[in-house]
């Protein structure tokens, strides 16, 4: 017979932040400073670690000044808040979709937000700035297009996941015909764009994004008590008091609005928003939506990515998505294999 | 005395009318047990006093006040539901998993209390799964997994407590567990208890007060040692039946009739 | 709306579906830029003689639509094996890397060696495709609990994303691939001669044999794991059996017309509500399905744009997409 009531045998629960999730979480931060370092340091005129740290904190000479603060800084810190931003979103919408391949995908913004921006491209001929706002738009405005077609007295997240995969269909159909139409200089121009890149980067990239995150950051961090919840699903969730639809559409909104913010800054580079979430679930082992943690995986991923994509051929350097995907794809077939090794029985 | 009743209640799914113009009424401090053969509406009718379904006429009242127009979380801290199914996340343990039954009582400026703790360890230890406490909910069994959950709808301390099938899918030792259990929190704690059974005997053996539904209409209600005999289960099962008392506990025990040779 | 479910029922059904494959078939060679008459269209398939239309309809039409029966029954049958395979609706021929991989193979040979010609493609596309295929199925295939879907899923978005990065890597630097490369990306019909058609048909023969073969073993499967074995199945074998058939299938249908969406995606679930799940039937019907719908896309784009066209790849996703929408907000999708 139960016996046992209120207080005769006591257990005693741990509640602290898991001790390997803080681990995690130093780690990666002194991974992105020492990254920072090294992209900040290499290039066609190398400068040491030591004299990168000296430059940042204001007793470098002016050429080294030059290069870093003009040149190098702004483009990694770019890279740094973009990758955080992306690795955000992605934890955001793998624990909306409770799927591991949940990505801003889902909701179609990637495609949207390509096709506005090849059509600007090879159609309008518009400038960087004309391409950064028609994308932002063309995404947002497909975003709620998908969250709206989805919506029948609420939204399961089953019908968002369809109904985003076929409007993406159709929209990156669209960009496949643009580029068989247009000219070939603007089909590459739009090609690079696609892929993602931080080339040219400068400070007037860092200060918007920077206020943007500043203001989403904490956004998120408040909303990931409710997406906590409503992981074990939407009765469980209800049933605990979290408001589900409502939790939803503001997880879905901010998520939607840190990869327009990452978009308009380098391009869609969604291969992170996929990646870093998964990546840093299995370095924490933890349970739940672990958005810090991916935005710090993300700003790492991002920041190698670019760094070996300027050095790794260096007479042609590659726009910083094509070494994001390649290493995320990677380390993601590692892992898998990985896991397949430990669950053997 | 009731603080959950509902008033002309028209449930459905879709097209689909599940319960038309149904009133039900809990009586405060009761263990009430609802019972009906399969697709009758008893599981739809307690998931709309736990307001997961919106009715499409009527209205479900909390302590008086319609229950849509309470804060989700308000309502959470009177009146807790344990689901037919849910998900675990992926390699929860179970001391996170109930901790979890705690979100009603903690907000952005109380994150977790000492009354957190208190009420997740009695928890615990009132569904025995204190040794568990590390393990990871998925790799337990059916029966162990059945009590974390229960465990978890403890530790949101509501005054209300309402289960859905919470045994099905339990062998005999776990069922009579939970029940009795369910009995101590009725008794001991004194919490009002709804819970859908499928299980006759049980619903006799434990329930203060029994609900008999049929396609979605109630067709007897009261004290089950007063109502329950051979015509009413005929009526509500179509199962012809004797109805003894059962010799431990006195309570209508239901013996149906044997296969005509 | 099912049709009744009896067995001449059924075969009634792909009887009309056969006919209706037919009309377009001929509809596919009459209509073009210089549309001939359907009259005229079943004299000159009787006798060429050799007048300009007989050029049309044999050198330019006739091939292109053999191309997109082949091409569409193709991707038809490889749907309905993934699906029922994975056992997830959702489920699309590409989930095993197929196109990505046969892009990254054409894009190497057009780098590397300089390819230039259709059937060239083809060749490298289809072994691209297959070593994907193979490494996507390799990875996800490890571990106790085998070729799970989610493991597959998994594994497959792992490699087409490492595959994209390649091909990106590559069409960024190299214009003159980067030129060629977007026409092939785009799924055409058009522009190919009757070599290719050849080219792909043995290893879709093959792949369809194989699908039908694997109608019984997938039924009992459709169970779960469980219950297929205790019916007698194997799972490991049919696992096998069903991505090689996938990868022959898609695998030679991408890697001649280049990546078609929507129709290894919706055709099986339009199957299988005239004919039910019960994959003997299911296959056949995707088989006569997906070429009609193929070419009927075709048909429009070729319509649309008089004298150019809009490829077959654009047409089946603008159209397709609305449809699936629609399809997708009338069902009742349980929740998951």
């Amino acid at each position: 017979m139960i016996g046992a009531v209120a207080g005769r045998f006591p257990v005693p629960v741990r509640r602290m932040a898991p001790a390997r999730t803080l681990t995690v979480v130093v780690a990666l931060t002194l991974a992105v400073l020492a990254l920072l370092v090294i992209a900040v340091g290499t290039g066609d005129y190398p400068i040491s670690p030591g004299d990168v740290v000296r430059t940042l904190l204001g007793q470098g000479d002016s050429a080294t000044e030059f290069v870093v603060e003009t040149l190098r800084l702004p483009r990694a810190l770019t890279g740094i808040l973009a990758g955080a931003a992306l690795g955000a979103a992605g934890a955001i919408f793998q624990s909306i979709a409770r799927n591991p391949l949940g990505s801003p995908d889902i909701i179609g913004f990637t495609a949207g937000s390509a096709a506005a921006a090849v059509f600007e491209i090879t159609v309008i001929g518009g400038g960087t700035v004309a391409i950064a706002a028609g994308s932002t738009v063309g995404g947002l405005i497909t975003a709620l297009l998908v969250y709206g077609l989805a919506w029948r007295r609420g939204v399961s997240g089953y019908r968002l996941v369809l109904i985003g995969i076929g409007i993406s269909a159709m929209l990156e159909a669209t960009v496949n015909y643009l580029l068989t139409r247009g000219k070939i200089e603007d089909v590459q121009a739009a090609s690079v764009w696609l892929t993602g890149s931080l080339n040219g980067r400068g400070w007037e990239h860092v200060w918007p994004t920077l206020v943007c995150l500043a203001v989403l950051f904490p956004l998120t961090t408040v909303l990931q008590r409710d997406l906590r919840m409503i992981e074990m699903g939407d009765e469980g969730a209800k049933a605990l008091g979290v408001a589900v639809e409502r939790s939803r559409l503001m997880n879905l909104l901010v998520g939607t609005l840190l990869t327009a913010v990452a978009t308009a800054a380098c391009g869609p580079v969604t291969f992170v928003a996929l990646a870093a979430p998964q990546i840093a679930r299995r370095l924490t082992a933890a349970t739940g939506p672990g958005v810090m943690t991916a935005a710090l995986t993300g700003a790492v991923l991002m920041l190698a990515g670019d760094v070996l994509a300027q050095r790794l051929f260096p007479s042609t350097p590659l726009p910083v998505g094509v070494l994001t995907g390649a290493l995320g794809g990677l380390y993601l077939m590692w892992l898998l294999a990985q896991e397949a090794r430990r669950n053997r029985a | 005395m009731t603080r959950l009743l509902g008033e002309r209640l028209t449930l459905s799914y879709d097209d689909r009318t599940v319960a038309a113009d149904l009133d039900v009424t809990i009586p405060d401090g009761s263990f009430t047990v609802v019972v009906g053969p399969n697709a009758c509406g008893k599981s739809t009718m307690l998931r709309a006093l736990a307001r997961m379904i919106k009715p499409r006429q009527g209205q479900v009242l909390l302590d008086g006040q319609a229950i849509s127009s309470l804060p989700s979380k308000e309502v959470a801290r009177r009146l807790g539901l344990l689901p037919q199914s849910s998900i675990a996340p992926d390699a929860i343990t179970v001391a996170d998993l109930v901790a979890r039954g705690r979100y009603p009582h903690q907000g952005l400026l109380r994150q977790w209390s000492k009354d957190d703790e208190a009420a997740v360890s009695s928890a615990m230890a009132a569904t025995r799964v204190g040794d568990l406490a590390e393990r990871a909910v998925d790799e337990l069994s059916g029966g162990q997994r059945q009590r974390v959950w229960l465990a978890m709808a403890l530790a949101q301390e509501t005054p209300l407590l309402l289960l859905d099938e919470p045994t099905t899918f339990l062998d005999i030792t776990h069922q009579i567990e939970v029940l009795d259990l369910c009995a101590e929190l009725h008794e001991d704690q004194g919490r009002t208890l709804v819970a859908v059974l499928h299980d006759l005997n049980h619903a006799c053996r434990y329930g203060t007060h029994l609900i008999a539904m049929r396609d979605g209409a109630i067709v007897a209600e009261g004290d089950p040692q007063e109502i329950v005999d051979a015509e009413l289960v005929e009526a509500v099962f179509g199962l012809r039946c004797t109805v003894i008392a059962d010799p431990e506990t006195g309570t209508p025990l239901v013996v149906p009739a044997a296969r005509r040779r | 709306m099912p049709l009744g479910r009896s067995t001449s029922t059924r075969a009634l059904g792909l009887l009309v579906a056969l006919a209706a494959l037919a009309f377009i078939l001929l509809l596919s060679i009459s209509v073009g830029a210089k549309p001939i008459p359907l009259h005229r269209v079943w004299e000159l398939l009787l006798h060429n003689d050799h007048s300009e239309d007989a050029v049309v309809v044999h050198d330019l039409r006739i091939p292109r639509t053999m191309l997109g029966i082949l091409v569409g029954a193709a991707l038809g049958v490889a749907g309905a094996l993934m699906q029922a395979l994975t056992r997830n609706p959702l489920a699309d021929p590409g989930l095993l890397g197929i196109n990505a991989g046969a892009a990254t193979a054409i894009v190497l040979g057009v780098a590397l060696l300089g390819i230039t010609s259709a059937t060239q493609y083809v060749w490298f596309g289809f072994v691209g495709a297959a070593l994907a295929a193979i490494l996507v199925y390799g990875i996800g295939a490890q571990g106790r609990s085998g070729a799970t879907p989610v493991r597959l899923a998994l594994a497959g978005t792992a490699v087409t994303f490492a595959l994209n990065a390649v091909i990106n890597g590559i069409t960024i630097v190299d214009t003159r691939v980067l030129e060629r490369y977007r026409f092939w990306l785009v799924g055409a019909l058009g522009g190919h001669d009757t070599d290719v058609v050849w080219q792909i048909a043995p290893f879709l023969v093959v792949g369809l044999v194989l699908a039908l073969a694997m109608a019984r073993p997938l039924n009992a499967l459709a169970l779960g794991e469980d219950a297929g074995r205790a019916l007698g199945a194997h799972v490991g074998r049919t696992r096998v059996a069903g991505a090689v058939a996938v990868t022959l299938l898609c695998g030679a249908a991408t890697a001649a017309a280049g990546p078609i969406v929507f129709i290894g995606l919706t055709v099986p679930h339009v199957a299988r509500a005239l004919c039910g799940p019960d994959q003997r039937w299911v296959i056949p019907y995707s088989a006569v399905l997906a070429p009609a719908l193929l070419l009927t896309a075709d048909v429009i784009g070729r319509v649309i744009d008089r004298p150019g066209e809009i490829e077959v790849g654009v047409v089946t996703a603008i159209l397709g997409g609305p449809i699936f929408v629609a399809l997708i907000r009338r069902s009742r999708i349980a929740q998951l």
